[in-house]
């Protein structure tokens, strides 16, 4: 003890073996994506912004025209403005309502979840143009009441967005209201709180973070929606419609880029928050909270199925606009049944469907492979080029479509460049779906690895088992359940993306929601409602694909996880 | 006995170090071939971390790890041939207890007859076969730690390696797998390294005891050696109870404490003056009639019976202001004898030879 020896800051450095060779090169691989597909599209579109049409550098010339010009700085407070409306509108319709799913006993609640769902299942502009169908110029409502209620513009975004973005923020609430610590409730009424008093101190406090967290996924799922304001917009221009116009309309690439930018922001900072806000959840709930049984007055719950009747039936409504536009000769002026919008016949049928069905479920395989197996790589090697991919892996739930679909143009159609090749191909728009919606799987592989006894890989190496043999024998089958989950999300969102591909898709690489764009603003409004009602109908049949899965994963694995546990002192 | 083939492991300077902290400093020790080890220690002496360095789970910053003569310092957990318990197990829970067992014998050339019959073989080890087809989550903490350590015997490692392989068990079953394990060890034979910070395990379990504290080895020795001649005030508090009276040396062999003077067993390196903690085991001091006639004596008045079952422990103190706070353990037999309550004056003797005398002053690893 009284010998102080000196002990170096570097390890003794293991031999490389095959195993560790192989794992680096994996590593490495996974790096290389991120950084192709990622990391040097962003890095393009920045470098972009700061450089004219003729590829002179002109500093931040294009951020000061870009605000200075009236006709297209309007963009960035219009963004603003319906974004914060349609999330205070969207959060107080859907606190309500999932209040009334986990606190009140009414009937149906599984019913009114279910239907609450739907909005998932089509793309952000189907809602718009089911409102156009009931409220435009000559829409059914205001024909029979012969009152306009003006939706083109502000007012008509922001009530398409409350339609498409509920159901991601009663999701959201459901989670947070559900997790309700009965105890503070006794509590509250042992001290004779009143019913409104208990409301505010401890309803409200407790469900906080899950209201903050609502509000920024909703904000952002807003301000970098593309679909909706392309077809109620009108005159009313955002900034993801203005990213549209630059580089479709006026092929000004680079102010494109300059508000692919400024857009980036908002939506960055949105996603950060929200981050910092969903760890303060975890940590409010106790794990000795008691959970809350539902229940509520009388007349309190006769309030709350007659809301919820009310909004599922607006939900429904939209659904039943969209479908029945899409089955009648033409709407509103001749009702006769026909099934003639479904052959598509401007856009060459079914290509554009079965290659979104194709792109999903392309999307689904590899996007699973790739962000499972990324975050196992990530997960296991606790080094600081690790950490890097982490954070790496973190920034594509804060890109906006729109940008994602841009920063592609500059790498994948530069002239020369070797990744050139992919331009043009099905292959292209797959990896796009796959950065676009990298981060959520990402995380749920990682959250389910964190689950997993952090030994397995040290028992394999003391018995000479190598880590692939244990990632496939023991890792991938106790994640099936989330590997299921994962993929499932992707195949469902890469059917209903616009905004990135939008700017991706070529000639015989047609994609369903994209085409649902083009033949609505073609004035082909009822085959785009027809070709909404096949994508809702994909989903909904993949959903049920999943469910079925998923029961079998559950049974199958059912022997090891609800085993009946013996007493132990082993938790 | 001199041993003509080299240790089974072999620690040589071995440092870690996290960052900023030093987690070891410079050890250095050996295990001979079919012995059992204990690192013994508080959480934070880096027990475990040198476990998992000589697991090849965590690279030394400095040091070399020799098994069998062969130095293994750079090579990978695979190719050194070990098996390893860990304190959870980490069983795998979608596979089978026959199957986990198989898993380390699945990837080398035995056929299927050859793992088949070397697993019945393990579970019969471990009296678990009848539940080979069992899921871990339907087996008891103690079953579980028994295919643990079935998996990790499967493919005839030469070392085992045992990190806190009881402590998540229940007290009763711990006591029961102590002797189990014991037997088993000594049966096949095989060389181990068990971490624990739970001194009972470590005497009742090792051959011989590596005691650690703040990174570095305090005192290597068999378990007996480590009770009875603990080299430093931390060892003699860590292992096992000892009475510690704050003292100052007058001459060699004999301390000043309070108005006291005592004679202790010779401590090379105390001189006079000096300040030195005095140490005695509960069940060394000499009470009533048994100190009679002995050296070493005070008259203590008893503040305290603890009934213990098969021993009692009396709370003592020497009369007199500033008199010594004793423990002095009495067994069950020769309580009856001794007839003392609360409150009575008894004689209390400290044997020279068990009074050990220690340089540090108590409270320096508090």
């Amino acid at each position: 003890m009284s010998v102080a020896v000196a002990v170096p800051e570097r390890v003794v450095r293991r031999r490389v073996d095959a195993e560790r060779g192989l794992r680096g090169a994996l590593l490495g691989l996974f790096a290389l994506f991120l950084w192709v597909f990622l990391a040097w599209p962003m890095a393009q579109i920045v470098w972009r912004s700061l450089h004219d049409n003729r590829g002179a550098f002109i500093g931040l010339g294009n951020y000061v025209r870009y605000v200075s010009t009236p006709a297209i700085g309007v963009s960035i407070t219009n963004s603003l403005g319906v974004a914060s409306v349609a999330m205070a509108v969207t959060v107080a319709l859907a606190f309500v309502y999932a209040y009334a799913l986990t606190r009140a006993r009414i009937a149906g609640r599984g019913l009114f979840r279910l239907v609450a769902m739907l909005p998932i299942f089509a793309p952000s502009l189907v809602s718009a143009i089911a409102f156009v169908y009931a409220f435009g110029n000559n829409g059914i409502v205001t024909r029979q009441t012969g009152f306009n209620v003006g939706i083109y513009g502000a007012k008509g975004i922001v009530l398409a967005e409350v339609f498409y973005c509920f159901p991601h923020a009663m999701l959201i609430l459901m989670a947070a209201l559900a997790a309700a610590d009965a105890r503070l409730y006794d509590a509250a009424a042992a001290l004779g709180a009143s019913r409104v008093k208990t409301f505010m101190t401890v309803t409200l406090p407790g469900v906080k973070y899950g209201l903050m967290s609502a509000c920024f996924v909703v904000f952002t799922l807003v301000i970098t929606d593309f679909g909706v304001p392309k077809v109620v917009g009108g005159k009313f221009s955002v900034m993801a419609t203005e990213i549209y116009n630059q580089v479709i309309g006026q092929q000004n690439f680079t102010m494109g880029a300059t508000v692919s930018v400024v857009l980036l922001i908002p939506a960055a900072l949105a996603c950060v928050i929200d981050r910092i806000v969903q760890r303060r959840q975890y940590a409010l709930v106790s794990s000795s909270a008691r959970p809350l049984a539902p229940g509520q007055g009388r007349l309190t719950n006769a309030l709350l199925f007659g809301y919820c009747a009310l909004v599922a039936a607006a939900i429904l409504g939209i659904y039943a606009v969209i479908v029945g536009a899409s089955l009648v000769t033409r709407w509103p002026y001749n009702f006769a049944p026909t099934l003639k919008h479904y052959r598509f016949d401007t856009i060459g049928g079914y290509t554009p469907l079965l290659n979104s069905v194709g792109v999903a479920a392309l999307t689904a395989v590899v996007g699973t492979v790739i962000t499972f197996a990324g975050a196992y790589l990530v997960e296991k090697s606790r080094t600081a080029a690790a950490g890097v991919l982490y954070m790496l892996a973190l920034l594509p739930v804060a890109v906006p479509g729109m940008v994602l679909g841009l920063a592609y143009i500059f790498v994948f159609n530069a002239a020369g460049s070797v990744l050139n090749r992919l331009y043009g191909t099905l292959a292209i728009l797959v990896i796009s779906n796959l950065i676009h919606y990298f981060t959520v799987p990402f995380l749920t592989a990682t959250t389910s690895l964190k689950q997993m006894d952090a030994e397995f890989e040290n028992v394999s190496a003391s018995l000479g088992v190598p880590f692939y043999r244990t990632f496939w024998r023991v890792t991938v089958p106790i994640a099936l359940p989330s590997i299921v989950g994962i993929s499932m999300y992707f195949f469902l969102n890469a059917m209903v993306t616009l905004s990135a591909v939008v700017f991706l898709v070529a000639p015989g690489t047609e994609l369903a929601a994209v085409a649902v764009l083009l033949l609505d603003d073609a004035g082909e409004s009822a085959q785009a409602t027809a070709m909404s009602v096949l994508i809702i109908g994909i989903g909904l049949l993949a959903r049920l694909v999943y469910w079925a899965l998923l029961r079998g994963v559950t049974r199958r694995t059912q022997a090891w996880t609800t085993a009946t546990q013996e007493p132990t002192s082993t938790a | 006995m001199a041993d003509p083939r080299p240790p089974a492991v072999a620690l040589e300077g071995v440092a870690k170090r996290f960052g900023g902290v030093i987690a070891l400093r410079d050890v250095s020790l050996t295990v001979a071939e079919g012995e059992f080890v204990c690192f013994l220690g508080p959480s934070g002496c880096g027990k475990t971390t040198l476990l998992r360095i000589v697991a090849g789970l965590e690279p030394q910053n400095a040091g070399l790890v020799r098994m069998a003569g062969r130095d293994v310092s750079r090579l990978p957990p695979s190719q050194r041939n070990y098996g390893i318990v860990f304190q959870s197990y980490a069983l795998f829970p979608n596979l089978t207890v026959a199957r986990n067992v198989a898993y380390g014998l699945e990837t080398r050339r035995l056929g299927r007859a050859g793992v088949e019959a070397r697993v019945d073989a393990l579970l019969d080890l471990v009296h678990l076969r009848p539940h080979k087809q069992r899921y871990p989550a339907q087996l008891s903490g103690g079953e579980q730690q028994r295919v643990a350590l079935a998996r990790a015997l499967a493919p005839s490692p030469s070392l085992l390696l045992l990190d806190e392989p009881l402590s998540a068990l229940d007290a009763r079953v711990r006591l029961a797998l102590r002797h189990e394990m014991k037997a088993l060890q000594r049966r096949l034979g095989i060389t181990t390294i068990m971490v624990t910070h739970d001194q009972e395990e470590a005497l009742t379990m090792a051959d011989r005891i590596v005691v650690m504290n703040h990174g570095v080895v305090e005192q290597i020795g068999t378990p007996a050696d480590i009770y009875t001649e603990p080299s430093s005030l931390f060892v003699a508090r860590f292992v096992g109870h000892m009475n510690l009276l704050p003292a100052t040396a007058v001459q060699p062999g004999r301390a000043r404490v309070g108005a006291l003077t005592l004679r202790h067993r010779p401590a090379p390196g105390v001189g006079p003056g000096m300040a030195v903690t005095l140490g005695i085991r509960p069940e060394e001091v000499r009470v009533g009639a048994a100190a009679r006639d002995l050296d070493n004596r005070l008259t203590a008045r008893v503040t305290s019976v603890q009934f213990q079952g098969a021993f009692t422990r009396l709370g003592l103190r020497g009369l007199g202001d500033g008199g010594v706070a004793l423990e002095c353990d009495v067994a069950a037999t020769a309580l009856a004898d001794l007839g003392v309550k609360e409150g009575a004056e008894v004689p209390v003797a400290l044997a020279p030879d068990a009074l050990r005398a220690f340089v540090e002053p108590p409270g320096t690893h508090a």
